[in-house]
């Protein structure tokens, strides 16, 4: 259907029951599914944020232990960024093969993301290890403590959103690409682009901020 | 429902089945400006091309648009009637984090401010 | 092989705890000794603990909140009972190590397990009848929610039996809750048990949220719906906004006990009002999540039994979200004391205040209800009629702990917890016992019994105002709270007042109890064949009570407020409609076998049996995956079955839409 048409079935029908306005009677099942699934996003994002305020108040209490200026790597960090950024862009590539039904090409920018991603958990794994092999671990200070909370936290949510891509992949492969399945990853790509969400937050304020 | 049910539908974000714009273009464009807000930063924060004082401002500014990019390009958030459950959420939710993060970082400096260190009391009693 | 679990955690040394576990576990055994003898376990299994029909869920809740006031009330005696024997030169009978234990498990219960199920199952039942359509939006969520939030009531009486609960408050603050200072399981118990509960708690939220908004009947726009739906919706979305960070919140403090962090800790570098003000951060939000939904009660209640509607609906919703907005502002007021400078408690006080005036305006519309009405002094309006005056006095107390000089003085007092009972009490609790009234016959398809619905209502506001006022004087007279020991002769008579009063209430609950006892003895007399006994506006009593499975066989299509009130004035149709076939979720014991796992898990945890908590995790993950997986999860009733099921039910003056 055009634009054109789907604006004269619009404005042909009472205006309580358009777009917007609630009158409509119950949504479908894709519209009501991704809204409740946004608003369990809202409510991670409001759980993030209570961890960014303790490291924003913590940050500072290093209790004669390492900084961040000491501890943080900024070329790594960057390469993390683009990782998942672009695994992000991924994503969105195979989000739109799946709407047009391309279960090949979905599967093709699932495993990009996927290598992105596993990527970006890998880089970090790295950092977190090292921090700790030089006695900079969660347990040395409560700036500590805190770091390693808020990005580790964003860290399990990366590798929960891999393991959860490795089984929506499971069920393409064998279900095809039906509806409930479509639902899922329509889900799962809103989990996705949070995280990065997330991310941006999480590089300005822990390590550009903690760095400059 | 039966039917075009999407014209009596909200739209729920990252929807773009039948979005006329949705498309490779979308996400290109949104990658492309993502990635020069990251790199712009970076430079931001490395290099004194901001007066000092000002790169804090300049970083959030930064990463504001950037999630701005993200929201927009990638999950389609857009200002249609449509739309306004998505947006009435985001902006109570938005509402709430600055509440947490702001209200927090006001209060703990204002009490670190206003009482005795630990270190303090301990000295006072020798 | 068991962590730090041994023998010694049953309290064989201790006659109170053991005394009380003892008679538990008796109460217990016999109940499931009676279910295998009389063979209900199918009927219970397939019927309700299987069930994601939000009818069934929503009576499950109630259970639990009315059983577990039981257990809170309990509490609530010995604590009352303690201070009016303990003066002086009497030690009473309660040391302190249980005292403490005893006051922290009071609140506990009653706001989590108690006051949260209640309105919840409130909502859960009542909701989606009001918008008109079929259930919740995800109703196997549902099930999970509800069963989480029975297996944080679960641990936190495991606590009871084996080993012993937290010594630290409600609000457990670090230092004292740290590992260094409470090194037992109590807090362990606390946190794990919240936590759990409030996965549930977030887990609905985010159901009710999509359910107001998405899931309406056609042509129910917003400005059409029940106000008891507008503030279900304002409660939700607080929900959704808070818990995050109670969350959050306890995840740090779990990670200072368990990993050796330093987020509270006295040591490097942790900051304890840190705790303090996250953990109020969620606190005080959560006392409006409390009572929007009360208040949503009062709004049906006052109309239906004055015979009008509701006195300015517009001004009403704007209320309800001026406070769902407002309330999230206003928590440093519980801390005022802790050396904030001028300016941040002024600004906090002045919202406290501030927040008053929407709740005014509330006031203001039922009065203006009642105004002119036709007031039928039914249960359910008796406690709406002591909510308006036992509330407003409570909240005129808030607005004067609001002034920080004040609270500097009063905080922490024995009047500040008369403040709050006055307004849970007299606002949440009434409005559950209203509503629980109200519905009842909607549920159950009889009324209640209103001579002890009456008796049981007078109790309950006499005896709240024999127990607390006394404490308000208390307050005043410098008592602070949760004082196991009264070193000050001179409050003894206000404290015996104090006991008196509990024992009034306890009276009112065995009223209670007697009403339901007699209610069902002679149910057939009170029947509710219309499905609309009190003559409502709203469209759940547009149903059978009670309502089928699908709710409604064809959803109606609303045009105005008060729908089903119009559909009445505009003459019910007896045509019989067109039926088509319904599609509603299968059952599911995900939530059951969630729970199962959620417990043992949180157990495991508690005792630091870690090869158990690891099964409990992995068993979480695998049941996501199997229930992940199926997407046959609805069963058809086909139109012939629903034009049988409707034929059956009809009766003169049912409406049949």
């Amino acid at each position: 259907m055009t634009t054109e048409t789907l604006d004269r079935i619009a404005t042909a029908v009472p205006t309580e029951l358009a777009r917007g306005r609630g009158g409509g009677g119950p949504a479908s099942k894709r519209v009501v599914v991704a809204y409740g699934f946004w608003i369990f996003i809202l409510s991670d994002i409001i759980m993030f944020s209570a961890l960014f305020a303790a490291y924003a108040v913590l940050a500072g209490n290093t209790a004669g232990g390492p900084t961040g200026r000491e501890l943080f790597n900024l070329h790594k960090v960057f390469i993390e960024t683009l990782c998942l950024l672009l695994s992000s862009y991924t994503c969105g590539l195979g989000a739109l093969s799946a709407e047009r039904r391309q279960p090949a090409r979905f599967l093709f920018f699932a495993a990009l993301t996927f290598v992105l991603g596993a990527a970006f958990v890998v880089i970090e794994a790295t950092e977190f290890a090292g921090m700790v092999e030089q006695g900079a671990g969660p347990t040395r200070s409560a700036f500590l403590s805190s770091f390693f909370t808020l990005v580790g936290t964003h860290g399990a949510h990366v590798t929960c959103g891999l393991l959860w891509l490795v089984y929506l992949t499971a069920q393409v492969m064998v279900k095809g690409l039906t509806a409930p399945v479509l639902r899922r990853l329509l889900c799962w790509s809103l989990f996705w682009h949070a995280l990065d969400i997330v991310w941006i937050g999480v590089m300005t304020l822990v390590y550009l901020m903690g760095v400059g | 429902m039966k039917g075009p049910d999407h014209v009596f539908d909200d739209r729920s974000p990252g929807v773009e089945e039948y979005e006329p714009t949705a498309s490779y273009w979308s996400y290109t464009a949104g990658v492309g400006l993502a990635i020069l807000a990251t790199i712009a930063s970076f430079i931001v924060s490395q290099t004194h091309l901001l007066w000092p004082p000002g790169i804090p401002v300049g970083l959030v500014v930064l990463a504001f648009a950037q999630i701005g990019v993200h929201l927009v390009f990638f999950l389609h958030l857009g200002s249609g009637s449509d739309n306004t459950n998505n947006i009435l959420a985001l902006a109570f939710g938005v509402l709430v984090v600055a509440l947490v993060i702001g209200g927090s970082i006001w209060i703990i400096a204002n009490l670190n401010e206003n009482t005795m260190h630990l270190n303090e009391m301990t000295q006072m009693h020798g | 092989m068991l962590g730090k679990l041994t023998w010694a955690a049953i309290p064989f040394n201790e006659p109170l705890p053991l005394l009380s576990a003892v008679v538990i576990l008796i109460v217990i055994f016999a109940l499931l000794a009676l279910i295998t003898i009389k063979g209900w376990w199918p009927y219970l299994w397939n019927e309700w603990v299987t069930s994601v029909d939000h009818k069934r869920i929503g009576v499950m809740y109630m259970l639990l909140g009315l059983v577990m006031m039981l257990r809170g009330f309990s509490d609530a005696i010995m604590m009352r009972t303690q201070q009016a024997i303990a003066i002086g030169p009497s030690q009473g009978y309660l040391p302190p190590e249980h005292y403490d234990q005893v006051f922290s498990a009071h609140g506990v219960i009653m706001i989590f397990f108690v006051a949260m199920p209640l309105v919840i199952g409130l909502m859960n039942f009542v909701v989606p009848l009001q918008l008109g359509v079929r259930d919740v939006a995800f109703p196997t969520l549902n099930s999970v929610s509800f069963w989480l939030t029975a297996s944080g009531a679960l641990l936190v009486n495991a606590s009871l039996v084996i080993g012993n609960f937290a010594r630290t408050t409600w609000w457990n603050y670090p230092p004292l809750s740290e590992l260094a200072f409470s090194p037992g399981v109590g807090v362990d118990y606390y946190l794990w048990s919240v936590q759990i509960s409030g996965i549930g708690t977030l887990l609905t939220g985010i159901n009710f949220v999509a359910t107001i908004l998405k899931l309406r009947a056609p042509g129910m726009t917003y400005f059409r719906m029940p106000v008891f739906c507008w503030t279900a919706l304002a409660t939700n979305m607080m929900i959704v906004a808070v818990f995050p960070i109670l969350t959050a919140t306890f995840m740090m403090l779990l990670l200072d006990r368990y990993l050796g962090m330093h987020f509270f800790t006295n040591d490097a570098g942790g900051n304890q009002m840190m705790y303090v003000n996250l953990f109020w951060a969620w606190g005080h939000p959560e006392v409006y999540i409390l009572i929007l939904p009360a208040f949503g009660v009062y709004s049906e209640v006052v109309a239906t039994f004055s015979g009008k509607g509701l006195f300015s609906y517009r001004s009403m919703v704007l209320a309800t979200l001026g406070i769902c907005v407002l309330s999230t502002m206003v928590w440093l007021h519980h801390f005022f004391t802790m050396g904030a400078g001028a300016d941040v408690n002024a600004f906090f006080g002045m919202m406290s205040s501030i927040i008053a005036v929407p709740t005014g305006v509330k006031i203001f519309n039922w009065l203006f209800t009642m105004y002119r009405g036709r007031i039928v002094f039914t249960t359910p309006m008796l406690y709406s009629i002591g909510f308006m005056v036992t509330f407003v006095i409570g909240g005129l107390t808030g607005v004067l702990l609001a002034v920080p000089p004040v609270d500097f003085v009063l905080h922490n007092s024995a009047f500040l917890v008369a403040h709050f009972h006055n307004v849970i009490i007299g606002g949440v609790v009434f409005g559950a016992f209203a509503g629980y009234n109200y519905w009842f016959p909607k549920v159950f398809g009889f009324t209640l019994d209103e001579r002890w619905g009456k008796a049981g209502f007078w109790c309950w506001l006499v005896g709240f105002w024999l127990a607390f006022t006394p404490l308000y004087v208390l307050g005043l007279m410098g008592m602070t709270r949760r004082l196991q020991h009264i070193p000050d002769p001179s409050w003894r008579p206000w404290l015996l007042v104090a006991e008196f009063g509990a024992i009034v209430i306890f009276c009112g609950i065995l009223c209670q109890i007697a009403q339901l006892y007699v209610s069902i003895r002679t149910r057939e007399q009170r029947r509710d064949v219309t499905g609309d006994p009190w003559n409502g506006r709203t469209l759940e009593w547009a149903t059978s009570s009670p309502p089928p499975a699908y709710n409604f066989a064809v959803l109606p299509k609303v045009e105005t407020i008060d729908a089903f009130w119009e559909m009445k004035r505009r003459g019910l149709s007896t045509a019989e409609p067109a039926y088509e076939a319904i599609e509603v979720p299968r059952n599911s014991a995900t939530g059951f076998v969630t729970a199962f796992f959620a417990v043992a898990t949180g157990f495991a945890l508690i005792w630091h049996i870690w090869w158990m908590a690891m099964v409990g995790v992995l068993a979480a993950a695998l049941i996501m995956l199997v229930s992940g997986w199926s997407d046959e999860r609805e069963r058809e009733i086909t139109a012939t079955e629903i034009a049988q099921l409707e034929r059956n039910r009809l009766v003169p003056g049912q409406p049949a839409e």
